[in-house]
C-alpha cells in the first residue's frame, strides 16, 4: 500500500513538472518556430539558442508590478486564473502515458488514475476551464475584457458539441470503452484510430484548436480588436498563469490527440523492436520507449498548432460560429451515422 | 478608371465562394506550404553587436568637424553650412584668433562655438557640399541614443576630430571635391592624404 501511495506520489510529481517544463519551453519553441517560418531568428540572447528564454520571462512576470483595478470584483478576479491554471493541470491525470510495467511482482500503472469515464472527465474539465477565463474578464469590469470573455465561452460551447459528437464517434470504434487506458489498449495491435476516423481527427483538431484558444480561434485575446482581451486587466504573475495555462492546455490536447487518433505509447513495430532487444512483457524499459515514442507525437502535434498558428489569420466572428454550427456539427453527426452503421454490420 | 501610378492594383471583386473554397482546407494547405517553405530558408537577421551590415561608401551619418594635418580646425564660422542647412540644425557663434593660436585655427576667424542638433539633422549632406573648407563632412558613424534632448544638440567636443583618432572621409570626397581642392589657389588644401597636391600643378 505505502509503496502504491509513493509511485503514485512521485508520479504525479513528475507528471506535474513535465507539463509545466513542456509548457514553458512551448513558449520559447514558439517565438523560435515563428521566427523560422518568418526568415528570423527568434530568442537567442538568453543561453545557447535562447534556452533560458522562458526563465527570463518568468522571473520578468514575477517582478513586474501588480495591479487590481478598483472597480474589479477582487475575490473572482484572483479566482479566474487560479481556476484556468488548476484545471489545465488537472486534465493530466487521466492520460495514459506508457504502458503498465511489473516490479517486484506488484503491476505498476504509468498513469495517475484509470478511471473508466476517463474521456468524460476529460470533457467535463476543459468545459470547467471557461470558467477561469469568464470569470476573470467578467470580473475585470472592463468591456474588452468582457467581450474576449463571451467570446470565448461562447466559442468553446459551440465548438464542444462537435468535439463531443467526434469522441462518441470514437468510442463506437474503440469498442464503447471511456477509459484512456483502454483505448490506446485496443490501438496496440497495428492499426490506429486514424485510420478509422480521419473525418472525426480532422473535426477534434479543428475544435481543439478552438478549445485551446488557439489562431484562427484565438478570439478570446484578439489583440487587434480587443486589446488583450479577457487578461486586459490582468498583469504580473496572474496575466503569466494565463499564458502558461494556454499552453499547458496545448499540450494537454496534443497528448488527447495523439493517445486518441494515433495510438498514444504504441508505434509500428513496437513488439518487434522490444523481441529483438529481448525485454520481457512487463519491463520498465518498455514503458519508457512507450513513453518516448508518446512524447515525440505530443511534440509533433504541438508543432502542428504552432504550424497553424503562424500561418492562418483569424477568424470573424461570424465565420466562426458559422463554421462551428453549420460546418462541423452536420459533418460529426454524418461521421457519427456512418460510425454507427459501419460498427453495427461489423459486430453482427 | 481612375488615376493610376503604377499598374499593380487590382479592381476587388465580391464574387460568391465556389464550393471548393468554402471547404478552406485546400486553402489552408496551401498556406502551410508555403510557411512551411520558409522554414528552411536562410534568416535574413544580421546579428547586430557580433554582426555589422556593411554601410554603403556614401552613407551619411554622423558629421565631423575635420583639423588639417597640423591639427588646426578647418572651419571658419563662415556660416555657409548653417545656410544650406534645409532642417535649421546647426548653429555657430564665430571668433577672432589672437596671436598664439595658430596652431589651434587655420584661418583668422575660427567658430567658438558650433553645435548641430541631431534630432532636427535629416542627414542630407548640404552642408558638407556647402563647405568651402572641406571642414565639415558626414561619416558612416551612427548618432547614438541618449536618454535626453538636451544631449542631442551635439556641440564642438563631439563634432571637432581629434588628432589621436583621426577619421577617415576619403570616401565622401566627389570627383567635384576632388577636383575643387586642385585649385592652385586654395592654400588650405596644399596637404591632404600626406601627398603635396600643389606639385601636380
Amino acid at each position: 500500500m505505502l509503496a502504491f501511495v509513493i509511485y503514485k506520489a512521485v508520479l504525479c510529481v513528475i507528471i506535474f513538472a513535465i507539463s509545466l517544463g513542456v509548457a514553458a519551453y512551448s513558449t520559447w519553441w514558439e517565438r523560435k518556430f515563428a521566427s523560422f517560418l518568418q526568415d528570423r531568428v527568434g530568442p537567442n540572447r538568453a543561453g545557447p539558442f535562447g534556452l533560458l528564454q522562458p526563465l527570463a520571462d518568468g522571473g520578468k512576470m514575477f517582478f513586474k508590478e501588480e495591479i487590481i483595478p478598483n472597480v474589479s470584483n477582487k475575490f473572482l478576479f484572483i479566482l479566474g486564473p487560479c481556476l484556468f491554471m488548476v484545471t489545465a493541470c488537472m486534465t493530466s491525470v487521466v492520460i495514459p502515458w506508457g504502458k503498465d510495467f511489473m516490479m517486484g511482482g506488484r503491476n505498476f500503472a504509468f498513469q495517475i488514475t484509470d478511471i473508466n469515464i476517463g474521456v468524460l472527465y476529460l470533457l467535463g474539465v476543459v468545459s470547467i476551464g471557461v470558467y477561469g477565463i469568464m470569470i476573470g474578464g467578467w470580473a475585470s469590469n472592463n468591456k474588452f475584457a468582457l467581450l474576449g470573455a463571451i467570446r470565448a465561452s461562447s466559442q468553446m460551447i459551440s465548438y464542444e458539441i462537435a468535439m463531443g459528437i467526434a469522441v462518441i464517434a470514437l468510442i463506437i470504434t474503440s469498442g464503447g470503452t471511456l477509459s484512456l487506458h483502454e483505448i490506446v489498449e485496443k490501438q496496440d495491435a497495428g492499426v490506429c484510430n486514424f485510420v478509422y476516423q480521419p473525418l472525426g481527427f480532422l473535426i477534434f483538431f479543428i475544435c481543439a484548436l478552438a478549445e485551446t484558444n488557439r489562431a484562427p480561434f484565438d478570439l478570446a485575446e484578439c489583440e487587434s480588436e480587443l486589446v488583450g482581451g479577457y487578461h486586459t486587466e490582468y498583469s504580473s504573475m496572474k496575466l503569466g498563469l494565463y499564458l502558461f495555462a494556454e499552453y499547458i492546455n496545448m499540450f494537454i490536447s496534443s497528448a488527447v490527440m495523439a493517445a486518441f487518433y494515433f495510438g498514444g505509447y504504441n508505434f509500428p513495430f513496437a513488439h518487434e523492436l522490444y523481441n529483438a532487444m529481448g525485454l520481457q512483457e512487463g519491463s520498465i524499459w518498455i514503458s519508457l520507449i512507450g513513453f518516448g515514442a508518446y512524447f515525440t507525437k505530443i511534440v509533433l502535434f504541438i508543432c502542428l498548432f504552432m504550424w497553424v498558428r503562424w500561418t492562418l489569420p483569424r477568424f470573424r466572428y461570424d465565420q466562426l460560429m458559422n463554421l462551428g454550427w453549420k460546418v462541423l456539427i452536420p459533418l460529426s453527426l454524418v461521421n457519427l451515422a456512418i460510425t454507427t452503421v459501419v460498427a453495427y454490420y461489423f459486430n453482427k | 478608371m481612375a488615376l493610376q501610378l503604377t499598374n499593380r492594383s487590382k479592381v476587388v471583386s465580391n464574387k460568391e465562394q465556389s464550393a471548393m473554397e468554402k471547404l478552406y482546407l485546400p486553402a489552408v494547405f496551401k498556406g502551410m506550404s508555403i510557411t512551411l517553405s520558409h522554414l528552411f530558408k536562410k534568416s535574413a537577421t544580421i546579428r547586430y553587436p557580433e554582426q555589422k551590415r556593411i554601410m554603403a561608401p556614401v552613407y551619411r551619418g554622423q558629421h565631423v568637424l575635420k583639423r588639417d594635418d597640423n591639427g588646426a580646425e578647418r572651419c571658419t564660422s563662415c556660416g555657409m553650412c548653417a545656410v544650406a542647412c534645409p532642417a535649421e540644425a546647426i548653429t555657430m557663434e564665430s571668433a577672432e584668433r589672437k596671436k598664439g593660436e595658430e596652431h589651434l585655427y587655420r584661418e583668422e576667424k575660427y567658430a567658438a562655438k558650433y553645435e548641430i542638433n541631431m534630432l532636427r539633422c535629416v542627414f542630407c549632406g548640404l552642408c558638407e557640399e556647402a563647405c568651402p573648407k572641406e571642414a565639415i563632412f558626414l561619416t558612416d558613424r551612427i548618432v547614438d541614443t541618449e536618454f535626453e534632448r538636451e544631449d542631442f544638440i551635439y556641440g564642438k567636443d563631439k563634432l571637432v576630430e581629434k588628432m589621436t583618432e583621426r577619421i577617415d572621409v576619403t570616401k565622401r570626397q566627389t570627383p567635384e571635391v576632388l577636383e575643387f581642392k586642385k585649385t592652385p589657389g586654395l592654400k588650405h588644401n596644399e596637404l591632404f592624404d600626406g601627398k603635396k597636391l600643389k606639385e601636380k600643378h
